[in-house]
């Protein structure tokens, strides 16, 4: 799929159980939708201890996005942590490549 | 193979514009049979360089990009980008440190860096009163 064939070009889930919160980010992350995901953590990290970043059906991240994770990942460090799931190999690569993958929890 | 053919778009240098510059990149790559993994990285690289265009180049005004596309017959994409704007080289910023903790890492300053690996060769010229910047990737 590209960002051509479908209009939502990102969608986010947030579900939060009890001080743990996950947010589960669909399709690209990247200029035109980071800073959704940058008010949506903004507004909704009080009191969490433990975000988990669902990136299952995430395709596609730019520097937008690694920008937006770094400000939460440095906020949870204050206050609790933060895990990465699920991300594809493509992900997983652009998170080696900028050193990503030694700043932040992937599981 | 099919001869070497230039093909060219102008497209006013905003934010907003961002997704027709990749449609137009990613049609060319998709006719070519280009791997997914290649298309991704491309992608960031345009992502990238058409948002710096756009954040930097004509501000506080507005300005137009010039990209232009082409694949050789070995499979090398080219795609150049051309602006008016205030002079400057991308190339000339130093790389992030990518070792610092995450408490130590500025937020940012991630694009460049993240395009230079990506691609096989870029290079940058100030030329007639324009950027122009052309990245080439084998796909």
């Amino acid at each position: 799929m590209t960002f051509a064939e479908d209009n939502v070009i990102m969608t986010i889930n947030k579900k939060l159980d009890g001080t743990i919160l996950e947010i589960a980010i669909e399709g690209r992350l990247e200029t035109t939708t980071a800073p959704e995901l940058e008010a949506v953590i903004k507004e909704s990290l009080d009191g969490v201890t433990e975000l988990i970043v669902n990136m299952e059906k995430l395709q596609y991240i730019s520097s937008a996005g690694l920008r937006v994770l770094l400000i939460a990942q440095k906020t949870m460090m204050k206050q609790g942590r933060m895990v990465i799931r699920n991300a594809n190999d493509d992900i997983q690569e652009v998170f080696e490549v900028t050193g990503f993958a030694d700043i932040l929890n992937i599981e | 193979m099919e001869t070497l053919k230039t093909e060219k778009m102008k497209i006013e240098a905003t934010v907003d514009n961002l997704h027709e510059v990749l449609a137009f990149v990613d049609e060319r790559l998709e006719a070519a049979e280009c791997s997914m993994k290649a298309q991704m990285q491309l992608d960031l690289c345009v992502e990238e360089l058409f948002v710096n265009i756009a954040h930097y180049a004509y501000t506080p005004n507005k300005g137009m990009a010039e990209i232009s596309m082409e694949i050789d017959g070995d499979r090398m994409a080219s795609v150049t980008f051309e602006d008016s704007g205030v002079p400057y080289d991308p190339l000339a910023k130093v790389d992030p440190d990518i070792t610092l903790s995450a408490d130590e890492r500025p937020i940012g300053g991630l694009g460049i860096f993240m395009v230079k690996k990506n691609v096989d060769d870029i290079f940058y010229e100030h030329k007639d009163g324009k950027n122009i910047l052309t990245i080439k990737k084998k796909i």
